[in-house]
């Protein structure tokens, strides 16, 4: 057993999960595999998405595999870096956002 | 100017310069402990073993390892301080071959084979032979490189030649950090040269493609949505029109290989390949329809066999004794390099094969 929680290697054995749950486990990669095909949204864009998410996530194999992804599909670390901002953007604040009911709290207990 | 990177390996002396080295590090560590199946094993489980030729159909011809880039994962390991050049004789025996050759394609290849002293004299007397198809591919720089190469792009008017051209990126950073500061700007002026007397332009007959390989360790995405992606942005940046772009993948050997041992991706990217390994890519790899020839008229099964020396199984080996349908016999000689060629949609000197 691994001493750590996280191993990159375990990136790779991701599809195994289908081994004790097959039904379930090609129902999400089946899902999983359409959500990012061409549509709407070009699967380029798709794929900055699911970096910024993977990011607000804090999943490293996310991050492998879609800063991966990214090079392979021609973007740029640029752009790469703007996708995360937007992720991180979002997450402070959807932090700051909660400063507004602590506003609301002192001016009805202080006002 | 374009400012080289480095020097190649054979002018440093590393150790993989020496093909059998590389084909040691190929067959050795997870493929040889079993952690990765080896290529003759997966392409055995679908009845591909011994891999066999389907007909002839592009003739390559390497005219020498002589370059004015040092690409910094060049599998040809070619540069500057290469001095392997095809001469005027064994032109003279590939000429034969050309004139009687069932191949539709003939593809010049290199280093810049523009840089063989005889390249024009043979480009010249090549062209009489009426190949449907006849490729040279040009890395875009030489045609800056020096006044005497400037009227190129009329040469190839000329002669009717289709323009195949190496371009990793369509930004500036990208494309130098792996071909040479100064290959990005100097790349754009050819291109737009090229675009000036025709080439490239929708509906013209004078065809230029463009090459696109991954400038680090990681494999090519879809073929279409890079071609729709260079195309916008060459475009909307520089006026720049081409025809059709390749995706290329990486093949693990020469600088390619001493990059990826060097950063430390070798197994991960030797991993990557196997899985991505598509069944349906074997049958079209390009060795099944292609020969290659050395600067110095060995015959190969592809251009990468051509870099590890592994000549054809063939009792034919050479250009003096050429004879195609004893070379349609052969087995073709396979190692786990590869494995770059069966990876996705496939990858070729032509772009994706399934």
């Amino acid at each position: 057993m691994s001493k750590t929680y996280y191993d990159p290697a375990d990136l790779r054995k991701f599809g195994n999960i289908t081994e004790w749950s097959e039904e379930l486990g090609n129902k999400f990669f089946d899902y999983y595999n359409s959500v990012f095909q061409e549509g709407a949204l070009t699967a380029r864009e798709k794929s900055l998405i699911a970096l910024a998410v993977s990011h607000t996530e804090k999943c490293p194999y996310c991050i492998d595999a879609y800063s991966k992804d990214g090079l392979q599909r021609g973007i740029t670390k640029e752009e790469m870096m703007e996708a995360v901002h937007v992720g991180a953007a979002i997450k402070s604040g959807a932090a700051l956002v909660h400063g507004v009911q602590m506003m609301n709290k002192v001016n009805k207990l202080d006002g | 100017m374009t400012k080289l990177k480095t020097q190649s390996l054979h002018k440093r002396e590393s150790e993989l310069a020496n093909s059998n080295r590389q084909l040691e590090i190929l067959s050795n560590g997870i493929f040889k402990s079993g952690e990765l199946p080896k290529f003759k094993d997966k392409i055995s489980e679908i009845g591909h073993f011994p891999l066999k030729p389907k007909k002839l159909e592009i003739l390559q011809i390497n005219v020498g390892y002589m370059c004015n880039q040092v690409c910094e994962h060049c599998h040809v390991d070619a540069g500057p301080d290469r001095k392997e050049i095809m001469t005027k004789d064994t032109m003279q025996q590939c000429l034969e071959v050309i004139k009687n050759t069932g191949a539709h394609t003939l593809d010049l290849t290199g280093g810049a084979p523009e840089m063989n002293p005889n390249f024009r004299w043979f480009v010249e007397e090549a062209s009489k032979a009426g190949i449907k198809d006849f490729i040279v591919r040009s890395n875009l720089t030489i045609i800056r490189a020096n006044k005497k190469y400037y009227d190129l792009p009329e040469f190839f008017k000329k002669h009717n030649v289709h323009v195949v051209s190496s371009m990793p990126h369509w930004t500036r950073g990208k494309t130098d950090k792996q071909r040479g500061e100064g290959v990005f700007d100097q790349s754009i002026k050819a291109l737009q040269d090229l675009n000036a007397i025709g080439y490239g332009m929708p509906n013209s007959d004078l065809k230029l493609d463009l090459v696109y390989n991954p400038s680090g360790a990681f494999l090519p995405s879809d073929q279409a949505s890079m071609e729709k992606d260079f195309k916008k942005a060459l475009m909307e940046d520089f006026n720049i029109q081409f025809h059709n772009l390749f995706a290329i993948t990486n093949l693990p050997i020469s600088r390619f290989l001493d990059y990826l041992i060097a950063s430390e991706n070798y197994e991960d990217y030797m991993y990557a390949l196997v899985d991505a390994y598509n069944p349906e890519a074997v049958a079209n790899v390009m060795c099944t329809n292609t020969i290659s020839v050395s600067w110095d008229g060995w015959l190969y099964d592809c251009d990468f066999n051509q870099m590890l020396d592994l000549k054809v199984a063939s009792k034919v080996k050479h250009i003096s004794d050429y004879n195609e349908d004893l070379l349609n016999d052969r087995n073709i000689v396979i190692s786990q390099h590869c494995y770059g060629c069966t990876a996705g949609a496939g990858s070729s000197c032509q772009g994706t094969v399934a």
